[in-house]
């Protein structure tokens, strides 16, 4: 038998993480509304479907857009041949002022300084090749996603020491424990090259505010370490505080903008992960040298380029589209968060991202990972909705759940929500109320509502009564 | 404005400050040297011409056609009803339609001798990534991969770079025309071997880039006799392989396992792509094709990091699943590059020059031993500067594809036009004459 290398054979790929265990339960059974209305719904995809309509009507009347019609045929050519690892100036130049529009054009980002990538998932994985060498580290703050095991690890040989965030503050990186962190990571002789924060964050939904952003700036600074800021969420803030980026704050504090790097993609803000538009931008000469080299390895398709810079080089189309996802986004988390209310079910305040963080620790049998596990195992099978439990984020903290909302029609929503509301209801004597952490920012407590029956609510659509089978919870 | 801190920057990585992206070498050297003077017809009829850049443009408008009649079917339909499926498909396993198409792209490609099977094939953007990819796969930092020389430079990079493997040269010379033999590969393994290198695996590629020609059918039996024998793997890079002037000519690794019933075949990977054979190099299509499932699983699941965007997957799904534009575009396109190849070799041929016999690639490999003031590296890079600066011409010295010995040009052919051709010609036929004279 011929063999494989190290990387190859081991577990770095991930996917044995439970994370990706419910996707398989919902590959093998998906919800469909007619042809399989008992079947798995898909809540732990963080997909933003909630602006195709808008984009379509735009790809109508901008057929240039594509190289197939005849209107953008005559550019196929020269697109087809473009493989110059520098990308289009024009694509480069689209990106980089929508990425300015995304904050408000309160910062300029240097379209020179754009690098392409195999998605997000690509940047992730160049940029810890351009930064660190293998068994060096860098701190990540809990909870995070899961994905980031494999990207900045499977094939960089990386480590990666969590920095531990608490419920208790919402989940907000202290000071304190990124010196924590930092000095665990000494103690195992890992020596630490960056610090990786994602803001909006996967999975909690929030933004962090100038103050947290500026202590991070100086603790980088301090310890002489990189800053990577994964912002691809940034376009999916809804409402106030508005969003802050790492470009803006670095104009606030001193900072050495060699240890600056951004990581964006058009994934999430414009749902387009199949196009894989990854983005590196770094403050740093060298990196973005490198980073540009690397780039080799994933490139963004021409075709594609010419897609991206066409439509976002439209400025109208960019300035209306960043206004009306935020207004779906807005409507469709508001939604969400209220009717779960109705039964009980908090979640972390959040202003931000495709997802909800969602607060079952009332719910748990045990309150473990274990508790966790064996809920999750409930929601999957019985409840049939894929949410992804927060130990795969690494959450310190059990009982908590990452749910999306933004990757489905309203209609298919309904159907999950009233399977949320029949499984609550049918569990009223297993649920223990706890005495929740005095500063949480969680809705009202499952107790109170509890008593109200199931005559009492009314979705908006005038459905009063459960669809999906009764369910009831392993106690 | 917050003051900047003048500190001395953190560290980049090593493999960030490493020289391994290969950028140094004078195959690259050249293209700036284009870049700075490029030739144009009617704006500088005096600038440097470019053949050192390995692109087939020779049948762009059958491309251009297929499109024009299927306008709808290639973007998103009427309406645009499956941009929104298209645009979300991010699927590590590709598109289906694609995978299907790629697969009988490629049985065409070797003439229905080989077929080939869709759920084998693994997506990435372009054969640059899927050669990395794989050598992640086969071997770990520090292993080896025997590489045949003379080869493309590029696998310095692709090869080495992040991975930290390390690349042992077989070494082919011109008494037998560059083959492999079987002594030649011996020698390469006890050299890693004495280098305490462990050897993973064999990288070849067919048809051979810089050479222009297909590996017969006895020597790939060798090969794979070798590999067996070493019990490593092989890797066949068949990115030329749409190209070859003649369907017959062009064996295929496939064809050989075939033959064996599959015997030996989990050690046997393909790399493809669309760069070449279909001109598009821009839209990073290239592929994995592995008769090791574990070896499939793997490179789909670090696919992640290269993918194809489902854009292109679209519009080249439905392209190549048209088996009439296929089938038209696979023979029309190899009697184009044979015309230029024919071209191309003949007015070498009338300035003096003759090249290594070929039979596939949008170049060929010339030999001007002959002009060398002495048989040595450093004389082969005098006569490029002067082909260079005053021929006016881009080709890629034999040097930087490690050729053992000295005094071979890799020139390309089939990223110009018919008039630029000859423009080189003439120049190549004057310069020849100069020398004669002086």
């Amino acid at each position: 038998m011929v063999s494989m290398s190290k990387i190859a054979t081991g577990n770095g790929h991930g996917e044995n993480s439970p994370y990706f265990d419910g996707w398989k339960a919902y590959e093998v059974n998906p919800f469909h509304a007619i042809d399989r209305p008992d079947g798995v719904i898909q809540m732990g995809l963080a997909e933003n479907q909630l602006c195709f309509e808008f984009i379509k009507k735009w790809l109508m009347e901008h057929p240039e857009a594509s190289l197939c019609t005849p209107e953008g045929v005559y550019k196929f050519k020269e697109t087809a041949l473009f493989q110059d690892y520098h990308g289009m100036p024009e694509f480069r130049q689209a990106v980089a002022k929508f990425m300015g529009k995304v904050r408000g054009d309160r910062v300029k980002f240097d379209p020179d300084r754009i690098v392409m990538s195999g998605g997000a998932t690509g940047a992730h994985e160049m940029v810890a090749f351009c930064l660190a060498d293998p068994g060096e580290a860098l701190l990540v703050p809990t909870p995070y996603y899961p994905g980031f095991d494999r990207d900045l690890r499977w094939r960089t040989g990386i480590e990666l020491v969590p920095v531990i965030c608490e419920s208790c503050n919402n989940f907000q990186i202290t000071r304190n424990a990124l010196e924590a962190a930092y000095e665990k990571a000494e103690e195992a002789n890992l020596r630490v090259k960056g610090l990786l924060i994602t803001n909006p964050s996967n999975p909690l939904g929030t933004i962090m505010d100038r103050g947290t952003l500026r202590s991070i700036v100086r603790f980088v600074n301090e310890k002489n370490i990189h800053l990577i800021g994964d912002e691809i969420y940034a376009a999916t803030v809804f409402k106030d505080p508005d969003f802050v980026s790492i470009s803006e704050v670095i104009d606030e504090v001193e900072c050495n903008r060699d240890l600056i790097h951004i990581v964006y993609s058009l994934s999430k803000d414009m749902g387009f992960p199949g196009f894989r538009v990854g983005i590196v931008y770094s403050y740093n000469d060298a990196v973005v040298n490198c980073a540009r080299k690397m780039s080799s390895y994933g490139l963004v398709s021409s075709q594609t380029q010419h897609l991206v810079a066409t439509m976002l080089n439209d400025d109208d189309f960019v300035d209306n589209f960043i206004v009306e996802s935020k207004e779906q986004l807005f409507k469709r988390h508001k939604y969400f968060t209220w009717s779960l209310s109705q039964v009980g079910i908090g979640s972390l305040r959040s202003n931000g991202g495709l997802f909800i963080w969602m607060d079952l620790r009332k719910v748990l049998k045990e309150m473990t990972f274990e508790g966790e596990m064996d809920l999750w195992r409930v929601i999957i099978n019985e409840v049939k909705l894929n949410v992804s439990p927060g130990s795969s984020f690494h959450c310190q903290e059990p009982g908590w759940f990452r749910v999306c909302f933004a990757n489905m029609e309203d209609s298919t929503l309904e159907v999950a929500l009233s399977r949320i509301r029949t499984f609550i209801l049918n569990n009223n004597d297993a649920i223990v109320p706890r005495k929740l952490c005095r500063r949480s920012s969680l809705k009202p407590s499952l107790s109170r509502s509890l008593s109200r029956r199931m005559d009492d609510f009314v979705s908006p659509t005038g459905i009063t009564s459960p669809q999906s089978p009764l369910v009831r919870a392993r106690t | 404005m917050a003051i900047e801190i003048e500190k001395p920057s953190v560290g980049l990585s090593k493999v960030a400050v490493s020289d391994t992206h290969g950028e140094d070498s004078p195959y690259f050297a050249g293209w700036k040297a284009y870049d700075e003077n490029p030739y144009n017809e009617s704006s500088n009829p005096s600038g440097v011409i470019q053949m050192g850049l390995a692109e087939n443009q020779v049948s762009f408008d059958l491309l251009e056609k297929y499109l024009e009649e299927h306008s709808e079917a290639s973007s998103w339909g009427k309406g645009a009803p499956g941009f929104r499926e298209n645009a979300l498909f991010q699927d590590y396993h590709g598109l289906k339609s694609f995978r299907q198409a790629m697969a009988n792209f490629m049985g065409q490609i070797r003439g229905g001798r080989a077929k080939f099977d869709p759920d084998r094939i693994v997506l990435t953007a372009g054969a640059t990534a899927a050669n990395e990819l794989l050598t992640f796969i086969l071997a770990d930092p520090g292993d080896a991969l025997l590489v045949p020389t003379p080869y493309y430079p590029g696998f310095d990079r692709d090869l080495r770079w992040r991975t930290g493997v390390k690349i042992v040269p077989i070494h082919c010379d011109s008494s037998n025309n560059f083959q492999v033999t079987p002594e030649a590969m011996e020698t390469a393994y006890q050299c890693a071997e004495s280098m305490n290198l462990k050897v993973r695996g064999i990288l070849i590629t067919n048809p051979s880039n810089p050479l222009g020609a297909t590996i017969q059918r006895s020597v790939l039996e060798q090969i794979l006799d070798f590999a067996v024998n070493k019990n490593i793997h092989l890797v066949s890079d068949e990115i030329y392989s749409g190209s070859t002037f003649s369907s017959s000519e062009f064996i295929s690794i496939a064809e050989i396992l075939e033959n064996r019933s599959y015997r030996d075949s989990e050690r046997v990977h393909i790399v493809y792509s669309l760069s070449k054979d279909l001109g598009l190099p821009g839209f990073r299509v290239g592929t994995i094709y592995s008769y090791n499932d574990k070896v499939v699983c793997t490179a789909r699941r670090m696919s992640s990091f290269t993918l194809i965007s489902s854009q292109t997957q679209h519009l080249l799904a439905c392209m190549l699943s048209n088996k009439e534009f296929s089938e038209n575009y696979i023979k029309t396109n190899r009697e184009r590059l044979t015309k230029r190849y024919d071209m191309i070799i003949k007015g070498l041929k009338n300035a003096g020059i003759e090249c290594l016999k070929g039979n596939a690639g949008l170049f060929c490999w010339m030999n001007l031993s002959p002009l060398l003031e002495e048989p040595t590296r450093e004389s082969e890079l005098e006569l490029w500067k002067t082909i260079l600066n005053e021929v006016r011409l881009n080709i890629s010295p034999g040097s930087s594809c490690h050729c053992s010995g000295p005094g071979w040009f890799r020139v390309c052919f089939a990223n110009i036009s018919e008039q630029t051709l000859e423009i080189a010609l003439e120049r190549i036929h004057k310069f020849m004459e100069q020398r004669r004279r002086n």
